[in-house]
């Protein structure tokens, strides 16, 4: 079955506000609290509060705030840290949202089942909240127990809310970062939230530093820098915590710089490791004969043997995305972007190991298995987008699968124990640079895509413009993570319908300054507009259904137990939809586009759905003034409205339940 | 190469930048009145676009679109139309002569307060801004006035001699 629906300006519906619940049994303790929150005796060195200490003041207030974490953090602290069963335990709370991507399998299903298709049209606004941040926000809350924590775009404020008393602010965190890593972010200055663990908040601000805050008090546990700003290297994507160790990338594509990934000690924030994308064996963290891929030892100089002399150092591959683990396989993967500079014939050769999906031992940082989608990327196909972990059925049998949907508008399905390769499809039928993977072990292409020369900006050399490739340099999809929902099987899929031409020339590299070399002109897909939601199957490659939208589809789905599949859109409408049928069932036009995460939790027994709004990031490049199709009759040019008719910036929070107390 | 230098022009962009724009504000009349190495100049000896009646676009002002859309577009957006988050160029580049232009790009420009954070960085290290600053002038120029439309120009004026050779020297890569 498929069906189109075509989203129209007609589909807002009537917003009466629920009258505000008001809760006052925290006040006391709260108030108390704010005027002394290090009360003594007891304050540890590092930062946190002591057991006893601990112990007084949660016996005022496990009614509600902290519960939850009382139960939690000491036992942490207990264990010396030498594990985090506060984040297991929180995780494993339905109520919670305790990690970024919902669980390690970044499969953003939540088992909460209140809302269904029966009564998700009668949701409503409950409450909202103001980051007073204008750009783009990406990403999405934690919720832990009573507290909901989130952080903005630049300057990276991160709040703890009170989920007891309409999202009172218990405390604030802004850092201070020097207002010169602003423009180094090379597509607006947004943050995919922060991570928790160990009774700590975890946040990689922009200027590329680590910070663990108490999550009781917001008080800086540690703080480590990571890599200079000043060389272009910043910070934007979540961390996620694993044990007694948290993992963050590093974003800078666009400015040269070796993109790493950091394991750090969440007890004093000191780095583990770092593994590199791109360079000698001893960096990347390879074994020439341990580290596989396509079911074969990588060798040694995997990745110097790909680049033309040192270009590697400058070479990009950096991993600003999603992180997804799995604790069976002890295996942490996460993928790299694009090869620098934009100019491909710049850089010839594989340019291993960007564009790649990297399965890492999260303990030692040793590498498993690779697979590059993209060799010598000639698109901005950066293959940063999230892993998501599921047990699929192919040909009969039950197969611990990783399903990730790249930029270059292919989705794969590999082994996630062995990185072999079981099916790739496009999942947006516009993707005409690959005519596909080669699929056959015993070929010498295998595992390549078939690349189509007139669509790719290397074959004929630079100042040349290559025109009509599809999908864009935003790809089929961005960071906006996609869903699975184990109850239908399917993966809801946010999407960007997108063409592009690409003249690639030469640009000379200096650190911290854009290292670009492609001039891009950007316009809608075949059919005239830019988003794609769809339920899609990555083993059969079928569209189950799909829902068109006039500009990108930028927001992260969730799915849930009640059958209800829930995203935002670029013009702001919050919408909740029948996962089989891809009926929308419920949509409500928020004060600005949604480039965030839809996320859920269950409070006082209650099932609440979150998101941010806050316009920008890529989505808000171009959009501003809209996109023009050079290919279209004079008459269309500037046909296409921009997105500033619809809405605007500002960054806030809607949390959405059903009515009622 | 008619004596036309982009490594001295370059040279010469960053030594205006240095100073203090004391200049009328405004780019002044686009008129071109003279021609060197495919660049086109007003009577001020500003840079300035030169579109033929079939709409041929000059070289200098077709290599702006080039550069422009590819660093500057990622903040201020295509065909300099602005973004979320940096100004629609189509406007600011009416207020604006050729030497504050270069002193904005050079020295970049910082509004950071409590209602935004507004910063644009120092280009002046960043050779492919700086080797190719007049040509990107004359492109916004164009479209300031809305001479040149949006995207990329449907024709243009033929690639000078010796073009290739000054961008890679004045760059400092390998052809």
């Amino acid at each position: 079955m498929k069906v189109r629906v075509q989203a129209t300006m007609a589909e807002v519906p009537d917003a009466s506000m629920a009258e505000p619940v008001k809760r006052f049994r925290l006040h006391d303790q709260l108030d108390i609290y704010r005027q002394n929150p290090n009360p003594k005796p007891g304050h540890s060195s590092k930062g946190g509060i002591s057991m006893k200490s601990r112990g007084k003041w949660f016996a005022g207030a496990a009614l509600g705030a902290f519960g939850c974490l009382l139960l939690a953090a000491p036992a942490a602290r207990a264990q010396n840290s030498t594990s985090s069963p506060a984040l297991e335990q929180a995780a494993a709370n339905p109520d919670n949202w305790a990690i970024p991507a919902l669980n390690y399998g970044s499969t953003r299903y939540s088992t909460l089942n209140q809302i269904t298709t029966d009564n998700a049209s009668q949701i409503e606004p409950a409450w909202t909240f103001s980051t007073g941040v204008l750009r783009g926000h990406e990403g999405q809350p934690l919720v832990i127990g009573n507290v909901m924590y989130l952080v903005t775009p630049f300057p990276n404020t991160v709040f703890a809310l009170d989920l007891s008393n309409d999202g009172r602010i218990m405390w604030q965190y802004t850092p201070t970062q020097n207002p010169d890593v602003i423009p180094v972010m090379c597509c607006d200055t947004v943050n995919r939230g922060v991570a928790y663990g160990d009774g700590k908040i975890v946040l990689h601000q922009a200027d590329n530093t680590v910070v663990a805050l108490d999550a009781q008090t917001g008080k800086v546990d540690w703080s480590t820098p990571l890599a200079s700003y000043k060389d272009g290297a910043t910070g934007t994507g979540a961390p996620l915590v694993i044990g007694n160790k948290v993992f963050v990338g590093v974003s800078g594509g666009e400015f040269g710089v070796q993109g790493f990934l950091a394991a750090l000690d969440m007890s004093d924030g000191h780095i583990l490791w770092k593994a590199y994308s791109e360079g000698p064996d001893s960096q990347i963290l390879f074994d020439p004969q341990t580290t596989m891929s396509l079911g074969k030892p990588v060798g040694a100089d995997s990745s110097l043997k790909t680049w033309k002399g040192d270009e590697w150092k400058i070479g990009g591959g950096d991993t600003w995305g999603w992180l997804s683990y799995d604790p069976k396989l002890n295996l942490l993967y996460y993928g790299s972007g694009n090869p620098s500079t934009w100019n491909p014939n710049q850089r010839p050769g594989d340019n291993k190991w960007s564009m790649t999906i990297f399965a890492r031992d999260p303990d030692t940082g040793m590498a498993k298995w690779v697979y590059q989608m993209t060799p010598h990327d000639q698109w901005d196909y950066d293959g940063v987008n999230e892993m998501i972990l599921a047990d699929l059925t192919i040909n009969g049998q039950q197969v611990p699968a990783l399903v990730h949907f790249d930029r270059n508008g292919l989705a794969y399905v590999l082994n996630r124990a062995t990185g072999a390769l079981l099916a790739v499809n496009k999942y947006d039928p516009a993707v005409n640079w690959t005519t596909g993977v080669d699929m056959n072990p015993s070929s010498p292409n295998y595992g390549r895509p078939t690349v189509v020369a007139q669509y790719a900006p290397g074959s004929h050399g630079v100042n040349v413009n290559y025109t009509g490739i599809c999908p864009a340099a935003l790809g089929s999809k961005d960071e906006q993570p996609a869903s699975y929902d184990p109850q239908t099987g399917l993966f809801y899929v946010p999407t960007n319908h997108v063409c592009m031409d690409y003249e690639p020339y030469p640009v000379a590299y200096t650190a911290g300054q854009p290292y670009v070399g492609a001039t891009l002109s950007m316009y809608p897909g075949p059919g005239g507009y830019m988003g794609r939601f769809i339920a899609f199957d990555p083993v059969t490659g079928k569209t189950a259904w799909q829902i068109d939208d006039q500009f990108s589809d930028w927001g992260g789905a969730l799915t849930t137990a009640g059958g209800v599949v829930f995203y935002g859109t670029l013009k702001g409408y919050f919408r909740a939809v029948d996962a089989k049928t891809g009926k929308i069932l419920y949509s409500f036009k928020t004060p600005s586009g949604i480039i965030g995460n839809v996320m859920t939790y269950m409070h006082d027994g209650k099932q609440y759905v979150a998101v941010l709004s806050g316009v920008g990031g890529w989505a808000g490049i171009g959009l501003a003034a809209g996109l023009t199709d050079p290919h279209a009759g004079l008459g269309a040019v500037g046909g296409y409205a921009a997105l500033k008719d619809y809405t605007t910036l500002g960054g806030q929070l809607t949390v959405f339940a059903l009515p009622g107390s | 190469m008619k004596g036309y230098s982009r490594i001295a022009l370059a040279t010469i962009a960053l030594a205006v930048a240095g100073a203090t724009a004391t200049f009328a504000a405004g780019p002044g009349d686009p008129k071109p009145v003279k021609e060197t190495g495919g660049m086109w100049f007003d009577k001020d000896g500003a840079p300035t676009y030169n579109i033929a009646k079939d709409g041929t676009v000059d070289w200098g002002t077709f290599v702006g679109y080039l550069r422009y859309n590819s660093i500057c577009l990622d903040c201020h957006g295509p065909d300099g139309s602005g973004s979320s988050y940096a100004p629609d160029l189509t406007q600011a580049l009416q207020q604006l002569s050729y030497s504050q232009f270069i002193a904005d790009v050079a020295g970049g420009i910082k509004s950071v307060n409590t209602a935004q954070d507004l910063v644009m960085p120092s280009f002046a290290t960043n050779k492919n801004v700086m080797c190719f600053i007049s040509e990107i002038y004359s492109y916004l120029r164009a479209r300031s006035t809305g001479a040149l439309g949006r995207g990329r120009p449907a024709k243009n004026a033929p690639d000078p001699k010796g073009f290739d050779e000054a961008s890679y020297k004045c760059l400092g890569i390998p052809m």
